[in-house]
């Protein structure tokens, strides 16, 4: 399986990147060699074997519902480029 | 209007129900409502780099409950993802939820709407994390970002395509809010977005199997809400067809000032979230124990306990589905059993007084100072002839306000009836000297003039002499 120019464009723009099309074109041309390297493991028969997601042969990893101290609002906004009223402000995404 | 009766409607509602734990779902921040902005925050709400969200146990098992009570199957193998977007609302730019192997699947409700009952597919629910509050300012220019609400826990449920009308959508979510009341897992809150809906709506002309182009409802802010955005945007799509249009799948907003939906362009490309498995959670695995110990923490559903009031108490189908409709208004009028035995009266008392003062005045039962034992003491004295029916409703209102037992309210403020004849007697010499015109008229074969006349006594008694002695003795002094 390859991709295509098209493949890359959209991935990007949902991924909020601006490409050039000599970048589009490397990449597109980069990531069908990843995928085709990744297609070799469908050379193997996995016939009745349950698809893993996760690779620690463990489950049920849980916490009491119990509330512990939040770090607070200070340290929240130490890192906010931008700030008023002890929220982060941002430039309004328009729907 | 255009003619929509050659149209059938077709409805599918996804609902947002806020799990009430103390804490979030993958962190220790607090849940509660109304702190400061961005207090309830740390490293792992925030999405910060290279930490590890934790999953909350509580959550779990309130998700696992909700779908139960909705007669889902519930997984024995469940998994979290990621849904990848962009949004300031979600820090982290995914929201964890459940892709394919959420916590429950294939339930069912039934709804009542005109006397019918409909059962309405539940095709899933799952568990997922909600995002942040945002406020615009400067004219829309810019926005403001609270994150406390960042990890609340929320169950997403989503109906099948089962639904036709408007009313069966608003009467499908009184259910659901009910049932999640019941189930005590969420506060059910729509003013304060603990449950939250949006819905997908077409139409297709009847006998049509293929569905028509949906649309997209979002921003319905109430039941009523709900169910008039999905009356406008019903007229809306068979008027889009009756000109020769097509409808265009998109997501509009329902703008309750002005009553009608609008379109939110350029969400096209926005439902592409490229879910993948949350390489930081491991699965879930839900065995029949854990299973059954959740299950027996359900207690009597809104259904159960309908029927258990019509065959027991004898109540009608639409009394009882109205007191079911809240928890605490069932165990209200359960409440109000322990004093008297008349399961009738007190329905009629609920369903009238008590459901009509609350509704006009938008106020919940817990806003109201009225007891269960106030309630059933009162008909009571009803029964016994202490206090008239007029008293009644002046005892009620008392209660609701002081919450003092009416025998009490009584005794303060001399509404004791009159059952004494001598003393009505009185009242009724007094009347029929005053009402020389309504005595020659019920004398003359008016029947009518008698009630003027009972009328006058109750009047003149300030509703205290008991009516139906009024009516015998001033009967007794006309034809005698």
């Amino acid at each position: 399986m390859s991709i295509t120019n098209q493949d890359v464009e959209h991935v990007a723009k949902l991924a909020r990147l601006e490409l050039t099309a000599e970048e589009t074109a490397t990449f597109t041309e980069q990531l069908s060699a990843i995928l085709k390297y990744a297609e070799k493991l469908g050379e193997l028969d996995t016939t009745g074997v349950e698809p893993t997601t996760h690779v620690l042969p463990i489950t049920n990893v849980m916490r009491e519902d119990e509330v512990r101290e939040s770090t607070g609002n200070e340290q929240a906004m130490k890192n906010a480029p931008d700030e008023e009223e002890g929220q982060f402000r941002v430039p309004a995404v328009l729907e | 209007m255009s003619e929509t009766s050659k149209y059938e409607t077709v409805v599918g509602l996804e609902v947002h129900v806020e799990l009430h734990t103390k804490s979030k779902i993958f962190c220790g921040c607090s849940t509660s409502f109304g702190a400061p902005p961005n207090s309830h925050t740390c490293p792992i709400c925030l999405g910060h780099p290279g930490v590890l969200p934790v999953l909350n146990k509580q959550a779990v098992e309130y998700a696992m409950k909700a779908a139960m009570a909705l007669n889902c199957e519930i997984a024995s193998d469940s998994k979290f993802d990621r849904k990848n977007y962009f949004y300031p609302d979600s820090p982290k730019a995914y929201q964890i939820s459940q892709y394919d192997k959420p916590i429950g699947e294939h339930g069912w409700i039934d709804i009542e709407v005109n006397g019918q009952t409909k059962r309405i597919g539940i095709t899933r629910l799952h568990l997922e994390e909600d995002a942040g509050k945002l406020t615009h300012v400067d004219g829309g220019y810019a926005s403001l970002v609270d994150l406390n609400r960042v990890g609340t826990p929320l169950v997403e449920i989503v109906s099948e395509p089962d639904i036709r009308t408007p009313e069966e959508a608003k009467a499908y979510l009184e259910k659901l809010k009910a049932i999640m009341q019941y189930c005590d897992v969420s506060d059910v809150k729509m003013e304060e977005g603990s449950l939250r809906c949006d819905a997908n709506i077409s139409i297709r002309p009847y006998g049509q199997e293929k569905f028509g182009t949906r649309a997209e409802l979002k921003n319905m802010n109430s039941f009523r809400g709900v169910q008039r955005g999905l009356e406008y945007e019903q007229w809306r799509q068979a008027e889009v067809l009756d000109s020769g249009g097509e409808v265009v799948q998109e997501t509009r907003r329902w703008d309750e000032a002005q009553a009608k939906t609008i379109s939110m362009r350029g969400k096209e490309e926005a439902h592409d979230y490229r879910y993948f498995p949350d390489p930081d959670l491991v699965r879930l695995t839900i065995g029949e124990d854990w299973k059954e110990r959740v299950r027996a923490t359900i207690p009597e559903l809104p259904d159960a306990r309908k029927a258990r009031y019509q065959a027991d108490y004898g109540l009608s189908s639409y009394d009882a589905e109205g007191i079911t409709a809240s928890m605490k208004l069932a165990d209200f009028f359960e409440e109000s059993l322990n004093y008297t035995k008349d399961a009738k009266a007190v329905a009629n008392w609920i369903m009238g007084e008590l459901l009509g003062y609350l509704n006009s005045n938008n106020l919940d039962l817990a806003d109201v100072k009225i007891t269960g034992q106030g309630l059933g003491e009162m008909i009571g004295l009803l029964e016994k002839g202490v206090i008239s029916g007029k008293i009644a409703k002046t005892v009620f209102k008392s209660m609701l306000e002081s919450g003092k037992l009416p025998q009490k309210i009584v005794e303060e403020q001399g509404l004791v009836q009159i059952s004494d004849e001598g003393a009505i007697m009185e009242i009724v010499d007094k009347v029929i000297a005053a009402n020389p015109q309504s005595v020659e008229d019920y004398k003359a074969g008016k029947e009518k003039a008698i009630g003027f006349l009972v009328g006058q006594v109750m009047k003149e008694s300030r509703g205290k002499a008991n009516p139906g002695l009024a009516n015998k003795l001033l009967v007794e002094r006309l034809n005698g």
